[in-house]
């Protein structure tokens, strides 16, 4: 059969560790306390964070990478991977990151850009990436800089599903159209999505994004997780929803378990009486002004 | 096409699960995902994959369902994958944890360290990767060592019980050497009709 490392095609080393969180829960934290609580519920990954998006919209100025002490003392209490943000474009702090060793850093548009132009070429570093998106050409311009994950971008903070699952539907949408083009359309089509040709291509012959994708942005309850899960998210990241409900240690348990059983209503159901509290409050995207809305970072 | 032979479960509360399908079809095996006790009755032999064994742990424990594993590994031939190898363990460290101690070898947890220390490497002529891998750093007298790895024993067997502590399934080229070494021992386990004198 040949098999010899030089002709072996293996999935790289960065997509590899996303491969690991499939099936999973992401939450964010802000304290140490709060990395251990996720951990016990099952999070198969933490985002060490200064402040949940929830709490960087009410603070407004500018959001920033979190200090490096705090992301390093949510390391030292975390067995699992732990993540953290950098702003879109801001290689330098995509850097420093890389230095204290975090397992994912994320260009995320809920910090503030520092850059309207260029995202970060992810192909620099060896800490993998996830990055956001709200349709298949910004999801193949990301994967074409380098990223190893991707994540929908719904609209942070909110406590509001429907960005999220407009993004999801608007990928896996366009997906198919693809899917079912024939090749002499594609480059027209390369062009209309702002897609890298030969990454079209792959989503072309295997139906898919050529990384996983997960979902984000909004996921506040059980229903959530599983309503993204069947969407075709491979796992959850959940921010505010978490640690901004009533009951943190209950919420986070029962999204671990309504995303390892997304497709059986039965065991949702059961997750979602065990929540003892009400998820956090939410707002209305209408009532958020264009200019405020974080999925409109980054481009 | 004719019922296969062997169906190899591959338990499917977290992680990598999916990548396992064409490997285990490749061997003329069938692939299941399975997480419920009904499931586990079901199937020949059982691949923990990888993923966070952590919260592997904590779903296993939540939804009830140690016993049954515990029950059904007396038994059937089982291959820890990273992850699934510190399931298996006797003893886990860095941190400390619950293991079901079905193969006699201490494991510590992100032995390399981080994901910055994650890396490919050939294991007997196919490439593999260690992604944020454990280390066994104490094993059985008893224990087969099928290979090593910077010293370390990082494939090994006993019985019809084999962990590795590296991912084959990462790999695209069909099928890798372990899971056409897990899959014959399923099958010759199968073809006796007394497998526990064997393998106990």
């Amino acid at each position: 059969m040949g098999k010899t490392s030089s002709t072996s095609n293996v999935i790289n080393i960065k997509t590899g560790l996303a491969e690991m969180l499939k099936g999973g829960v992401i939450m964010d934290v802000v304290t140490a306390d709060q990395a251990k609580v996720a951990e016990e519920a099952g999070a198969v990954a933490v985002m060490a964070l200064e402040r949940v998006p929830s709490d960087i919209r009410k603070a407004g100025g500018v959001a920033r990478m979190s200090p490096p002490e705090l992301i390093e003392e949510i390391m030292k209490v975390s067995s699992i991977p732990v993540m953290a943000k950098c702003r879109i474009g801001h290689f330098a702090e995509a850097q420093l990151l890389q230095q204290i060793g975090v397992d994912y850093i994320d260009e995320s548009e809920v910090l503030t850009p520092a850059d309207e132009e260029f995202h970060i070429n992810k192909q620099d570093f060896k800490v993998p990436f996830v990055c956001g998106a709200k349709n298949l050409g910004e999801a193949l311009r990301r994967i074409g800089e380098g990223a190893a994950l991707m994540r929908t971008k719904g609209e942070p903070g909110t406590g509001n599903i429907v960005e999220a699952v407009r993004h999801m539907r608007q990928i896996n949408a366009q997906i198919k159209w693809v899917s079912n083009m024939d090749e002499s359309e594609l480059m027209t089509a390369a062009r209309d999505l702002g897609a890298p040709f030969e990454l079209l291509k792959i989503v072309r012959e295997e139906g898919k994004l050529p990384v996983p994708n997960f979902a984000a942005g909004g996921i506040a309850t059980p229903a959530d997780a599983a309503l993204c899960m069947q969407l075709g998210a491979e796992s959850v990241f959940v921010g505010s929803g978490i640690f901004k409900s009533d009951n943190p240690e209950k919420f986070a348990k029962a999204i671990v378990k309504a995303a390892a059983h997304f497709d059986d209503p039965a065991i949702v159901l059961e997750a979602s009486k065990e929540l003892e509290g009400v998820a956090m409050r939410g707002t209305e995207i209408s009532e958020i002004d264009e200019p405020m809305r974080m999925a409109n970072r980054g481009w | 096409m004719s019922k296969k032979d062997a169906t190899i479960g591959v338990l499917a509360l977290q992680g990598a699960v999916e990548l396992h399908r064409p490997h285990i079809e490749a061997c003329g095996a069938d692939f299941k995902a399975v997480k419920t006790q009904k499931q586990f009755e079901d199937i020949d032999a059982f691949i923990l994959p990888g993923g966070e064994s952590t919260t592997m742990l904590r779903l296993i424990r939540n939804f009830g369902l140690w016993d049954a594993l515990a029950e059904n590994f007396k038994t059937k031939p089982v291959w820890g994958i990273c992850a699934g190898s510190i399931l298996m363990a006797e003893k886990v460290t860095n941190p400390a944890q619950d293991s079901f101690g079905i193969l006699p070898f201490t494991v510590e947890r992100n032995g390399y360290g981080r994901q910055l220390e994650s890396h490919h490497s050939d294991i007997n002529g196919y490439k593999v990767s260690f992604i944020r891998a454990p280390i066994i750093t104490d094993i059985g007298k008893d224990v087969e060592i099928l290979a090593e790895h910077e010293g370390s024993p990082v494939w090994v067997q006993k019985g019809n019980k084999i962990a590795s502590t590296f991912h084959p399934e990462l790999t695209e080229d069909y099928p890798s050497p372990m899971h056409r070494h897990f899959i014959d021992l399923v099958r010759s386990g199968l073809s006796c009709r007394f497998p526990s004198l064997i393998y106990t």
